[in-house]
């Protein structure tokens, strides 16, 4: 197989076990976004296979070849953190360089290289300015450039739009999508927001307390949550299980087998066409949509929304309808 | 002026000059008028003004020697302590394995003692008859530079240490996996990080080697002298004030352009970010770096050992017969008290001192520390770092010359060794309470303060709980410092009011084995205390000291 393959990977700290016997694949060409909560240990497994956490056992491999023995700096990898970790005493065209530097390229290669990277990046014109006078994403856009400067084997992000305001990290989200696939490059990413790893990634897995409890392409993991806690961890609103799962099924998807199910909060919908009917419970109105809480005949209290302008007074009783393909089985898990 | 009003309104700018009142009138008092007498001495020698005489000092060549010899040796120990020095502040200050705690405080330890002591463990070490002596180093100049290396090893490790801490490893990290091998990350990250640091420790270091005065007077003999031992031997063999004052100007002019440069270096660096990160236990690669540690710890520990073991002997004979002779006054009487009473003289005069300038430095670290002051903080912060600087025998001197007469008569007062060893001190209270108030953020008083708490509730609640420590490590701190003070102590201490250090250099001045064999136990017991002090201080893991 070519590309990154972590295999029966431990890493641990003293009596805690930061990373439990993890598989992973990144295949050549492809970005993986390992996704979980703050804690999950997916920063050590990134840092493990940067070569800068001892594994306590398994295998780390890049195109078959075991990397055991070989130090951070022999990978052929390049890392960049969260919140960037530029080099203060270089400006950005230095920083760019650093890596072509190392490798002794001479001075008009590195020039145009990092001119070229520059405008991949978008920071044209940026080449004398200090690390001091860049804003957060400015920071994080050099930061990319100087760690795809060498056409890295692997590209590893660690959280790398999180410390962005919401704006900046959407669009720079859509960015690092489009200059990773103009780069070509193998990357992994880790994040705790799932919104940065579907922006971003073309695979995913899920991690929760050292374990992948998940693993696909994006469309596998969130139309087939692993379980409850994926799905919430996923941005689903509710799981449902026992009757009230079953009462949605009859109604929703007579067809199905499910015993519980996840639903995003656009699932139930305000519809004076729908098949379920509710009290609505509490009301808010929102640019798009107006949010309600509604009481389900026979399913209990769930989220959904209604159109704007739509008459949802508390109290009122009002038809709902389900859009399938905002809900996603789960299997039950009691 | 809305919403402004609150950061500086007259009367809060009213409280903050009458606080910095009391310290700028004590610096005023007992180190600028002293050290403005002594000079002024040399200046006016007969009552009018004859700046000739002091140039013509500079022209001496005994003087061009004792300037060749002070730059030579200071330069040499400065280089040597920071190379020295740097692999164990990263062993100390970026690794965690068993018992790094204790190696932290041994490190420490000969920065605190006693000048006069660590002169008479080295000569003890390197004597023809010592553990050493078969190497002949004995009065030679690379004993001298041995000794100052000892010394200033901590200032280095601490300085230094202090400031890798702050420097987050996940910028090695990014380099290492950009291709950097371990020798390019220290060459092109690590090192640019830690300039500022190591420019400041080298200037420090400089500066103490430039001034030293015990090690120098006990280790140098006839042969050797930098400008501090030229101007006690000016003054107080020559009676030469002229030729001193000129040595003193020369001097204060070096150091505060020094200081005034290591300032610079400090203000350009980004303030303290208390980093909670894990910090890694030791790997093979490192055992190189922690034989290095091991090897400077022996080499820290060896005098002293040195000096335990020629405290328990008198010719041939083993045994504690030095430490009771402690409660004489030696062989032919060359004590006028007790040793004993030197020590709970030293214990006393001590606590005073300590007291007197945790008081005054920390009111200077309270303004110094507030943000928005500007110039005038800058200016306050380098005025109480002089002492640092200044020659302790120029201070000493001077308050013998200024302070015999009304309005201030103190040679008889019980509190003139206090306040002179409270000036020296006060420079290391300013520099271990600073940068802990400095990084409390502004906006955690500025959110007391609009819950409705008053200034003093401010200091109480917001400043104190993290400061108490510094404070208490900054209060040992002076404690032990003061303990081993001779500089000036050696002017103003009387013969039959003397402190331990005191004691200890008469001793060994007198002939006789029993004299010698009471220097050492009285050396022992001196840097025991101390080192007990700098442990229980340690204890409060106070980053900021010891740090410059």
């Amino acid at each position: 197989m070519t590309g990154l393959g972590v295999s029966d990977l431990t890493v641990r700290f003293g009596s805690t076990v930061a990373v439990d016997h993890v598989d992973l694949d990144v295949p050549a060409g492809s970005v993986v976004a390992v996704l979980g909560p703050s804690g999950c240990g997916k920063s050590t497994l990134l840092r493990a296979v940067a070569g800068l956490e001892v594994p306590a056992s398994g295998s780390i491999r890049y195109d078959g070849r075991d990397l055991a023995g070989t130090p951070t700096h022999k990978r052929g990898f390049a890392l960049m953190f969260q919140d960037g970790q530029l080099f203060e005493h270089l400006d950005v065209a230095a920083n760019v360089g650093y890596p072509l530097r190392l490798r002794h390229q001479s001075k008009a290669v590195r020039h145009r290289r990092v001119e070229g990277l520059l405008a991949l990046v978008g920071l044209e014109g940026y080449a004398d300015r200090s690390p001091g006078t860049l804003s957060g994403g400015e920071r994080q856009r050099v930061a990319l450039a100087r760690a795809l400067a060498v056409d890295p084997r692997l590209l590893l992000l660690d959280e790398p739009l999180s410390a962005l305001d919401r704006g900046l990290r959407e669009r720079l989200a859509g960015d690092l999508h489009d200059i990773l696939r103009a780069a070509g490059a193998t990357a992994m990413l880790v994040t705790h927001d799932q919104e940065e790893a579907f922006a971003v990634a073309d695979r995913m897995a899920v991690m929760r307390e050292g374990r992948i409890v998940q693993g696909g392409t994006l469309d596998e993991v969130w139309r087939g949550p692993a379980d409850g806690w994926t799905a919430q961890f996923l941005g689903y609103a509710t799981v449902l299980g026992g009757a009230a799962a079953r009462r949605l099924r009859e109604l929703a998807a007579p067809t199905e087998t499910w015993e519980a199910v996840a639903l995003r909060r656009s699932a139930l919908r305000v519809d004076p066409a729908g098949l379920l009917t509710a009290r609505v419970e509490e009301a808010r109105v929102t640019p798009d949509q107006i949010r309600v809480q509604l009481d389900v005949d026979g399913a209990g209290s769930l989220p959904g929304v209604a159109d704007p302008g739509t008459d949802v007074r508390v109290g009122a009783h009002v038809r709902v309808s389900i859009d399938t393909s905002r809900i996603a089985p789960v299997p039950d898990d009691g | 002026m809305i919403g402004l009003g609150w950061a500086s309104p007259p009367a809060h700018r009213l409280g903050t000059a009458a606080l910095a009142a009391v310290p700028l009138a004590a610096l005023v008092l007992f180190f600028l008028y002293p050290v403005g007498g002594m000079l002024a001495r040399g200046f006016w020698p007969e009552g009018s003004f004859a700046p000739g005489e002091v140039l013509e000092v500079l022209g001496r060549p005994r003087v061009h020697r004792v300037l060749w010899f002070t730059l030579w040796s200071a330069v040499s120990a400065t280089f040597v302590a920071v190379l020295v020095g740097l692999p164990v502040a990263f062993a100390l200050h970026r690794l965690l394995f068993p018992g790094r705690d204790l190696v932290r405080a041994l490190v420490v330890v000969p920065f605190v003692l006693p000048t006069v002591v660590v002169g008479v463990a080295f000569r003890q070490l390197i004597a023809p008859s010592g553990p050493l002596g078969s190497l002949g180093l004995d009065g030679t100049a690379i004993a001298i530079v041995a000794a100052l290396v000892f010394f200033n090893i901590s200032v280095v490790v601490r300085t230094v240490g202090a400031f890798w801490e702050t420097i987050d490893p996940r910028r090695e990290e990014a380099a290492a996996a950009l291709g950097a091998s371990p020798w390019q990350v220290l060459r092109t990250v690590t090192l640019p990080a830690l300039l500022p640091g190591i420019v400041s420790a080298a200037s420090v270091v400089f500066l103490f080697c430039a001034t030293s005065f015990g090690v120098v007077l006990t280790m140098g003999g006839l042969r050797y002298a930098n400008v501090e031992t030229e101007i006690y031997l000016l003054t107080t063999q020559e009676l030469d004030l002229s030729g001193a004052a000129a040595l003193s100007v020369l001097q204060v002019l070096v150091i505060v352009a020094l200081l005034a440069l290591s300032a610079r270096v400090r203000r350009s660096t980004a303030p303290v970010d208390r980093s909670t990160r894990r910090v890694p236990r030791p790997r093979r690669a490192h055992l190189p770096v922690l034989l290095w540690t091991a090897t400077v710890v022996v080499f820290l520990m060896a005098p002293l050992a040195s000096l335990v073991i020629a405290s328990l002997r008198r010719g041939e004979r083993w045994g504690l017969q030095n430490y009771r002779a402690l409660g004489t006054t030696g062989e032919r009487n060359a004590l006028l008290v007790p040793a004993t009473d030197g020590l709970l003289n030293s214990l006393g005069i001590a606590l005073v001192a300590s007291l007197l300038s945790l008081t005054l430095g920390s009111i200077v670290a309270f303004l110094v520390s507030r943000p928005a002051g500007g110039r005038t903080t800058g200016l306050l912060d380098g005025l109480f770092m002089l002492p640092l600087g200044v020659s302790a025998v120029t201070v000493g001197f001077g308050f013998l010359i200024t302070l015999d007469r009304p309005p201030l008569d103190l040679r008889s007062s019980a509190l003139l060794i206090p306040i002179a060893q409270a000036m020296v001190a006060l420079p290391l209270v300013v520099r271990t309470v600073g940068p802990v108030l400095r990084s409390i953020d502004d906006r955690q008083r500025q959110a007391a303060s609009s819950l409705g708490a008053g200034p003093m509730r401010v200091l109480l609640t917001v400043d104190l709980p993290v400061a108490w420590r510094a404070l208490l490590a900054a209060l040992g701190f002076a404690f032990a410092v003061s303990l081993g003070e001779f500089g000036a102590t050696s002017f103003l201490a009387r013969d039959d009011n003397p402190t331990l250090p005191v004691v200890i250099y008469r001793l060994i001045g007198q002939p006789g084995a029993e004299n010698f064999g009471m220097a050492m136990a009285a050396s022992v017991v001196l840097a025991t205390t101390t080192a007990a002090v700098m442990f229980a201080v340690q204890r409060l893991r106070v980053g900021s000291m010891g740090a410059f």
